[in-house]
């Protein structure tokens, strides 16, 4: 029954979650990390946590290391849409 | 400040120790647009040319998700970069070169893309504000119809709680974005809010709204939730 999973997800909150204000501070380091595959969550877990949760800022993070992979690899890439997973709708 | 807000701001800071060294190519633009004359002016031109292309190719990846299409894209397009360069220029000391000056940059448009698609929203809102059709939350998570009768009492449940748990502001921006679908960035424009706080009422509102499901045996307490 996916809709009690997604209900249960939803309301199922992290305490390391930054919040938006410290992850769009810090997005451009979160997001070159994760390009360069480096362990960016493992790094600052407060900034993983929240990019789970916060659809609005996951698309933010997708689209950042969307662009960075675009200009390394100079042809452009479609992020999957992981904020359609993300708990709080972007 | 509420017991549960002071949960999120109270987390280990992740913010880095020091800044870092600069790369030449980063050093480079800051050079350049910290100066002056022509050699400022030809970076700006650069720096805009370069924000419209990612600001282009970024519309172009949000756009099978938004009502906006066609012409209507690219002016948004044109206008994120241009408010980005400005946001740029004023905010150039703040550089530390914790990342290379371009994804520094990169950031700025993204950000400038997201808040234009959020302002967008309002010119043909598809749900009024004040709204409430809750016959469509079940959809929201997920419910399947044919199912009714293992989630309805579930969701009987969450909405009593939404009703008598939650403070009128944090039933609103519930009700607004996971009855309405209004778009966490849209509300809180309308709100005259901002996208930090609009979440930190979404993550208490769903930490009370977990308890009082928990408190009447309809889901199990979060353990994580209540470090």
């Amino acid at each position: 029954m996916n809709g009690r999973r997604n209900l249960d997800d939803f309301l199922r909150t992290d305490p390391r979650d930054v919040g938006c204000a410290q992850a769009a501070e810090m997005l451009h380091m979160y997001t070159e990390l994760v390009a360069a595959g480096e362990p960016a969550g493992q790094r600052y877990p407060g900034i993983a946590a929240h990019l789970q949760a916060c659809g609005p800022c996951g698309e933010d993070f997708d689209g950042l290391l969307a662009a960075l992979r675009d200009e390394t690899a100079d042809r452009h890439v479609n992020s999957p849409s992981a904020s359609l997973g993300r708990l709080i709708p972007s | 400040m509420t017991r549960e807000m002071s949960s999120v701001i109270r987390v280990a800071d992740d913010r880095p120790a020091s800044p870092v060294q600069l790369d030449p190519e980063s050093a480079g633009w800051l050079g350049a647009l910290a100066g002056a004359g022509p050699q400022r002016e030809a970076a700006l031109t650069r720096l805009h040319e370069m924000l419209v292309r990612i600001a282009q190719r970024e519309c172009r990846r949000r756009g099978p998700r938004l009502r906006i299409t066609g012409p209507e894209l690219d002016d948004l397009a044109y206008q994120a970069a241009a408010d980005a360069v400005m946001a740029i220029t004023r905010k150039l000391a703040q550089f530390r070169g914790e990342s290379r000056f371009t994804t520094w940059a990169y950031k700025f448009v993204i950000f400038e893309v997201s808040d234009k698609i959020g302002r967008h929203f309002w010119q043909n809102p598809p749900v009024p504000l004040d709204a409430e059709d809750w016959d469509k939350l079940p959809d929201r998570f997920g419910f399947e119809p044919a199912h009714q009768a293992e989630w309805r009492d579930l969701l009987a449940a969450l909405r009593r709680a939404v009703d008598t748990e939650l403070s009128p502001r944090q039933r609103q921006v519930f009700i607004a974005i996971m009855v309405n679908a209004v778009p966490l960035d849209a509300l809180a424009i309308e709100l005259s809010s901002n996208r930090n706080a609009i979440y930190k009422m979404m993550f208490d509102a769903r930490r009370k709204l977990r308890a009082a499901l928990a408190a009447n045996g309809y889901m199990d307490h979060d353990t994580a939730g209540s470090a």
